[in-house]
C-alpha cells in the first residue's frame, strides 16, 4: 500500500479508529488538540461517539464507562490533563476494564510549558494514581510505530482488562511522517467478545459487576494478588525494545521516543571522530526491558551508559535498574520543552569515557 | 547520498508550512524518506513560524533541524535567526521582496528571490510561496518540478483547475532566479 503523509496527532486518532474504536472522550490541550480535533470529525463518520467532555475527569470516568459497557474506547490528552486523569485510571485498573490513554507530553511541573518534554515518565510507570497498579506503556518514536502500537495497544488492553498507555512527546504528536496501514481497519463486530461487560443480562445470565471496591481486606488482597498475577503475565509476554548498531559500541546510549532519534544522531557524530555508540531503545517503558538491557550493557565493548531524557532524570532510575552496576550509568538531557542537541549529548557521552 | 535538511522560516501567513508540507508530499511520492516538523507555540498570523524537513534517500534519524543544509528565509527574521546555523557549503534562499540585506557568510551560497514581484506579475499574492519553492527545486535537483505539478493537479480540481497552470508558472519563476547558481 502506498504511504501517506501523516501528523502524529491525527495519525493517532486515525489508528484508533481503524483498531475499531467507536468511543472517544476527551477535552482538548496542546500539543494533543489535533487528535480531538480529528476525532469530532472522523468518529461520527465511522458511527462513532465523539464527546468534548466539561473536564478530564469527566473524560476518563466516560471512558470508564463506556469500557464497562464492552465499547473500545480512548481517551487523549497532554501532561497536565493526564494528571487530572489519575483518579480514574487507578479505578479502570482496580475494575479491570481495557482503554488506551494517549500522554502527548509536554513541560511541566504544573502547567509547565507547551513543547516537547518527557517529564511524565514517572507517572506513566510508578502511577499517578493511587493502589497497586500497572498499565502497559508505549513510547513510540517515529509515527509508523505510533499507528502500529495504537493498534496493538487496544488489543492488549482487551486481552488483559487493562488500561494501555501511549507515552508520545510533543515533538512525535506535531511532526509527519510517511505511514502505511499495514493492517485491515477494523469494525467493532470484528472485536472478540467481551463477556465480562455489561450489557443488561435479557433474562439470560446473572449480572456482570464492574467495581473497584473491595471492602474485606482479605478479598482487597485477593485481588491485588490476582491483577499481580495478571501484571506478572504481561511482564513475562510484552517486553519491547530495539538496539541499533550496539556491535563493539563503547557507549551505549538509552532513550526513548525522540530523545532515541537524538541519541543516533549523536551516536552519528561520535562515529565521525572513531568512537562507536550504540542506540538500546525500549519501546515498552512499562513492561521495562531489564534484561535485554543488562545483556546489552554487559558487552565486553561497552564502557559507559549514557541515558538521554527529555526530562531531569527519570527513566535512568530503571536503566539503573537493567545495568544493575555491571556498567556506570550517567545521564544528559534537558527538561520543560528544551530540547537536548545531537553534539551536547555527544559530549556527554565523551565525558562519560574520561576524553 | 542524498539528506537533505531544510529549514523554512518567515511570518505566519506566508505560507511557510505549506512550503514544507509541499516538499516533504513531493520526496515521499518520489520514493525518498521524509519528516516534517513544525515549531509549535502560542503563535498566530504576523508571528513567526518555521519547520524543518528532512529529506533523505537514506533513513531520516532525526527530524530536528540544527544546521540546516538549506535555509528558505522568507523574512528578515528568519534570516538574522538562521543563517549562522547553515551548515558551510550550504544554501540559503532569501525572499528578495522583503528582506532588505543580502547574506553575511561567505562560505555559503544564496539565491534572491523577488517572490511578491513575480506573484504580483502573475496577479496572485498567494503564489509567492511556490514562487520560493521554484526557486528552491531548481537549485538543489533534489525534487522534481513534474512530482509537485502532479499533486497540484491532484488539489486544484474542478472550478480550481485552472489554479495548476498559475501555480507551474510560478514555479518556473522561481526557478527562473536559480539559474545563475
Amino acid at each position: 500500500m502506498a504511504k501517506e503523509l501523516w501528523k502524529g496527532n491525527e495519525a493517532i486518532a486515525e489508528a484508533a479508529i481503524r483498531a475499531g474504536c467507536r468511543c472517544y472522550f476527551g477535552y482538548p490541550i496542546t500539543p494533543q488538540s489535533e487528535i480531538p480535533e480529528y476525532m469530532s470529525l472522523h468518529m461520527p463518520e465511522a458511527g462513532g461517539v465523539f464527546l468534548q467532555s466539561e473536564s478530564e475527569i469527566a473524560a476518563i470516568n466516560m471512558v470508564y464507562g463506556a469500557s464497562g459497557a464492552g465499547a473500545r474506547v480512548m481517551t487523549s490528552s497532554s501532561s497536565p490533563g493526564i494528571s487530572l486523569k489519575q483518579e480514574g485510571i487507578s479505578y479502570m485498573c482496580g475494575a479491570e476494564l481495557p482503554g488506551v490513554i494517549v500522554n502527548v507530553m509536554r513541560g511541566g511541573p504544573g502547567l509547565g510549558t507547551i513543547q516537547p518534554a518527557q517529564g511524565d515518565y514517572y507517572q506513566a510507570t510508578r502511577g499517578g494514581g493511587n493502589g497497586d497498579y500497572r498499565l502497559i506503556v508505549f513510547a513510540p518514536a517515529n509515527i509508523q510505530e505510533v499507528v502500529d502500537l495504537m493498534q496493538e495497544a487496544f488489543e492488549l488492553a482487551d486481552k488483559y482488562r487493562m488500561p494501555v498507555m501511549m507515552l508520545l512527546d510533543g515533538m512525535i504528536g506535531q511532526m509527519m511522517e510517511p505511514v502505511e496501514w499495514k493492517r485491515p481497519a477494523l469494525s467493532p463486530e470484528d472485536l472478540p467478545a467481551k463477556p465480562w461487560a455489561t450489557t443488561g443480562t435479557k433474562g439470560e445470565r446473572r449480572p456482570n459487576i464492574i467495581n473497584s471496591l473491595f471492602i474485606n481486606p482479605d478479598a482487597c488482597n485477593d485481588h491485588n494478588r490476582h491483577l499481580e498475577e495478571k501484571y506478572q503475565r504481561v511482564i513475562e509476554n510484552e517486553q519491547r525494545y530495539e538496539i541499533n548498531d550496539a556491535d563493539e559500541a563503547e557507549v551505549l546510549f538509552v532513550a526513548y521516543g525522540t530523545p532515541a532519534r537524538l541519541a543516533r544522531a549523536a551516536a552519528r557524530l561520535l562515529g565521525e571522530e572513531g568512537i562507536k555508540a550504540g542506540v538500546f531503545r525500549p519501546i515498552t517503558v512499562w513492561p521495562y526491558p531489564y534484561e535485554a538491557l543488562h545483556e546489552a550493557a554487559s558487552k565486553e565493548s561497552v564502557r559507559a551508559v549514557v541515558t538521554v531524557e527529555m526530562s531531569t532524570g527519570q527513566m535512568v532510575d530503571d536503566v539503573r535498574i537493567g545495568v544493575n552496576g555491571i556498567k556506570p550509568v550517567s545521564f544528559v538531557g534537558q527538561a520543560g520543552g528544551v530540547i537536548p542537541t545531537p553534539r551536547e549529548v555527544a559530549d556527554a557521552a565523551r565525558k562519560a569515557l574520561g576524553r | 547520498m542524498a539528506y537533505n535538511e531544510i529549514i523554512v522560516a518567515g511570518f505566519g501567513g506566508q505560507g511557510v508550512m505549506s512550503i514544507g508540507t509541499t516538499m516533504a508530499e513531493a520526496a515521499m511520492s518520489q520514493g525518498l524518506n521524509v519528516s516534517w516538523l513544525p515549531s509549535y507555540g502560542p503563535e498566530m498570523r504576523g508571528g513567526t513560524a518555521n519547520c524543518c524537513v528532512v529529506i533523505a534517500d537514506s533513513e531520516i534519524i532525526s527530524p530536528i533541524v540544527l544546521e540546516p543544509s538549506e535555509l528558505i528565509a522568507m523574512n528578515q527574521p528568519s534570516l538574522d535567526k538562521f543563517e549562522p546555523a547553515v551548515k558551510p557549503g550550504g544554501l540559503i534562499l532569501v525572499n528578495k521582496s522583503i528582506v532588505e540585506r543580502g547574506i553575511r557568510r561567505d562560505d555559503v551560497r544564496a539565491v534572491y528571490v523577488p517572490s511578491l514581484e513575480i506573484a504580483s506579475e502573475l496577479g496572485n499574492m498567494r503564489v509567492a510561496n511556490m514562487v520560493m519553492l521554484g526557486a528552491y527545486i531548481e537549485a538543489t535537483k533534489q525534487l522534481k518540478f513534474e512530482t509537485v505539478i502532479n499533486m497540484l493537479r491532484h488539489i486544484f480540481t474542478g472550478k480550481k483547475a485552472h489554479l495548476v497552470e498559475l501555480n507551474e508558472i510560478a514555479l518556473q519563476r522561481g526557478a527562473a532566479c536559480s539559474s545563475g547558481l
